[in-house]
């Protein structure tokens, strides 16, 4: 007879854990799976049915994203110089020719700017406010903190209407910084709430004891403050950054060209005359990387961050 | 170095008053006990010194010059905290360097200046190491290090031992101690800890409640209690209270308690109601000719010593007798008291009668 442990899980618990969290991973990963295979899929084979799962794969969907076509009769064709690389090649198989490179470029490189603008700007104002909230007394403080959490408690769309008055009147309708202002406001709450638990566990010694070494309070901050509140910091970033850079909504609302971010623009890449499935495939597929990088080069403090509270350092 | 006055310091924390107008004097090179029970103002007052907390009201001097509004960072003071507070980002050699990295020091002078003092706290060999790993021990040390590297005016301690288990405290006690005699640095010292003050303190204040109760040497202040506080959280066991009521005039050199006359050191005031006779348990002594009896109760064997608790007309006693005397449980004795430390208190304020032993000693 094996002798009971209270911590270690016997084999048949150890079994069912295992199966649950293989199925749950098939559930979560097989809408990506299928999203990816797709983008490397021909018009056709992504049509198929019923669907291939194993296919010969095809850039076309890249290529497609990132070009503009215009259809070209066989006589057109004829009279081109012979495809110069391999992209050329493939457009004139289809009986095609390159008009000039697609707008998604332009829309990713927003969404960039936007995303991690405001990510940026939440996370500098929220650290500000959390490190005061924490350590000074302010007046109101309670009802301040109640009054920034609110702003939570209704779904930000229901504001659209205001907002997009707002945003006619003021010029910022279309515009970078009216879109990273926009996320800002939505995200500090949580910057601020998030961030002041991680800088309430921080011990007030170690910025006295800089104090006392001679600092300034602001060098104590950024000196000894800010390096203990990098798991929160960053576990903070992750979730504005996730926000901003999924936000629909409001992106279709106020933006239509020059600040249109990635989320609005994915959907009309589907064409005109015959949907190109493989096309916004690939454009959902590179739209997923940057946050997917993001949060693995933090997943060591993503991790921390998420269970704090739970386990006293 | 520096001499410390605090003037009729006063600290309010709302309708909370922490510290109720403290006054003393901390002389330059002395090393300086702040006891008292938690909650009693201490931490407050330290916390004032060294610029952690601003006063209400009142003054503190270093040097001859007030800096009662300015900042930590100006005042030239270092801290040993009582979680050590080492930062936890940085190795010990940054943690001891960082004091002197903010003064703009030049590096070659820092590097030597780090050397010096982990020679004298004898931490060379952990100079790179992370302070997570460090033991309790090793973290004194270090938080020692970074205060000492830079030749502040004056040293704040927070119950630096607090922290480490009681074997490694007194060890620890003795180096504290053996540092301030070698460096003569005016230190500022705070513990709940009566042992511990009694123990390494040049003067002792003792407060309570935000305020002062007693200021002055170990000595005096154990011989000497000012108040019925004093006398009862300093020594172990507490110093024995019998309480009567009575008369006595100035020029006394005994009460009566219980028709029994004790002697006791001349009194200068006169005192009448409710009266309490302080007498330490060391200075109880059973013999069979006196008149004031007891009954033995119950004996604790300490070793040399041992505590025989018995029971009077006017409450409890603890008498610390040798250990080679017979106490026999239910046996009534004689306890004879030593007059020359006799105590004196008026119940109703708590204050110590006035008497030609104590006439010199601080009254807070």
């Amino acid at each position: 007879m094996s002798a009971y442990s209270a911590t270690e899980p016997s084999a048949a618990s150890k079994w069912v854990a295992g199966t649950l969290v293989t199925l749950y991973m098939v559930i979560t990963l097989l809408p990506l799976a299928w999203i990816i295979s797709t983008g490397f899929k021909t018009g056709p084979d992504s049509i198929s049915y019923p669907p291939k799962v194993i296919f010969s794969p095809s850039i076309e969907g890249y290529v497609n994203l990132f070009t503009d076509r215009t259809r070209a009769t066989p006589e057109q064709l004829a009279t081109m110089p012979p495809p110069e690389n391999f992209v050329d090649e493939i457009v004139q198989r289809r009986g095609e020719v390159i008009t000039g490179p697609s707008r998604f470029g332009e829309r990713f490189l927003n969404s960039v700017i936007i995303g991690f603008g405001s990510t940026f700007l939440s996370i500098f104002l929220g650290t500000l406010a959390a490190y005061a909230f924490s350590r000074f007394k302010v007046p109101l403080k309670d009802d301040l903190l109640f009054f920034i959490l609110s702003t939570r408690m209704m779904p930000p769309i229901a504001v659209a209407i205001p907002i997009f008055l707002m945003y006619r009147e003021l010029g910022l309708s279309d515009t970078h910084l009216g879109m990273i202002l926009l996320y800002t406001g939505v995200n500090i709450s949580l910057a601020v709430w998030l961030l002041k638990g991680f800088i309430d566990e921080i011990p007030r010694e170690y910025e006295e004891a800089a104090l006392i070494d001679g600092y300034t309070r602001f060098q104590a901050f950024r000196k000894v403050v800010l390096p203990q509140a990098a798991t929160g910091i960053a576990s903070t970033a992750i979730f504005c950054l996730i926000f901003a850079w999924n936000e629909y909504a409001f992106a279709v609302l106020l933006t239509s060209g020059t600040a249109q971010t990635a989320p609005p623009f994915i959907p009309t890449i589907i064409g005109v005359g015959g949907q190109d499935w493989p096309a916004v495939a690939a454009g959902a597929t590179l739209f997923l990387l940057p946050v997917m990088i993001f949060t693995i080069l933090l997943r060591k403090h993503l991790l921390r961050g998420i269970t704090f509270g739970a386990v006293r350092k | 170095m520096a001499e410390i006055v605090i003037r009729n310091l006063r600290k309010e924390f709302g309708a909370f008053t922490a510290v109720k107008g403290s006054s003393f004097t901390i002389k330059d090179g002395e090393f300086f006990m702040l006891l008292g029970p938690s909650g009693c103002g201490k931490t407050t007052t330290l916390r004032m010194i060294a610029g952690l907390e601003l006063p209400t009201s009142g003054q503190i001097l270093i040097d001859g010059e007030d800096v009662s509004q300015k900042p930590a960072s100006q005042r030239d003071i270092a801290m040993v905290f009582q979680m050590f507070a080492l930062y936890p980002h940085m190795n010990v050699r940054k943690n001891i360097s960082y004091p002197l990295v903010s003064q703009g020091v030049p590096k070659a002078q820092i590097a030597a200046k780090v050397a010096e003092v982990a020679r004298i706290l004898g931490i060379e060999s952990i100079l790179d190491k992370p302070v997570g790993g460090l033991s309790g021990g090793d973290r004194q040390r270090v938080a020692l290090g970074r205060a000492i590297v830079r030749n502040p005016k004056a040293f704040m301690m927070d119950e630096p031992l607090g922290a480490l288990d009681a074997e490694f405290r007194e060890h620890m006690a003795e180096e504290l101690r053996a540092l301030h005699d070698r460096m003569k640095a005016t230190t500022v010292y705070v513990t709940h800890d009566q042992l511990e003050a009694m123990q390494m303190g040049d003067k002792i204040v003792v407060m309570n409640h935000g305020v002062v109760e007693q200021f002055g040497t170990p000595q005096d202040i154990y011989d000497h209690p000012a108040t019925l506080f004093v006398a009862d959280f300093i020594g172990s066991p507490a110093m024995n209270f019998l309480r009567f009521d009575g008369t006595a005039q100035a020029g006394d050199q005994s009460v009566t308690l219980g028709g029994i006359p004790i002697a006791l050191p001349e009194l200068q005031e006169a005192a009448s109601g409710a009266l309490v006779l302080g007498v330490r348990p060391e200075h109880v002594a059973l013999a069979d000719d006196a008149p004031y009896r007891g009954r033995i109760e119950a004996s604790e064997y300490l070793g040399t010593t041992q505590i025989v608790t018995l029971s009077t007309a006017h409450g409890s006693v603890k008498a610390r007798i040798p250990s080679g005397e017979v106490a026999r449980l239910g046996e009534t004795v004689g306890l004879r008291l030593n007059a020359r430390t006799l105590s004196l208190f008026d119940a109703g304020t708590g204050r110590a009668l006035r008497t030609a032993a104590n006439a010199g000693v601080h009254h807070g």
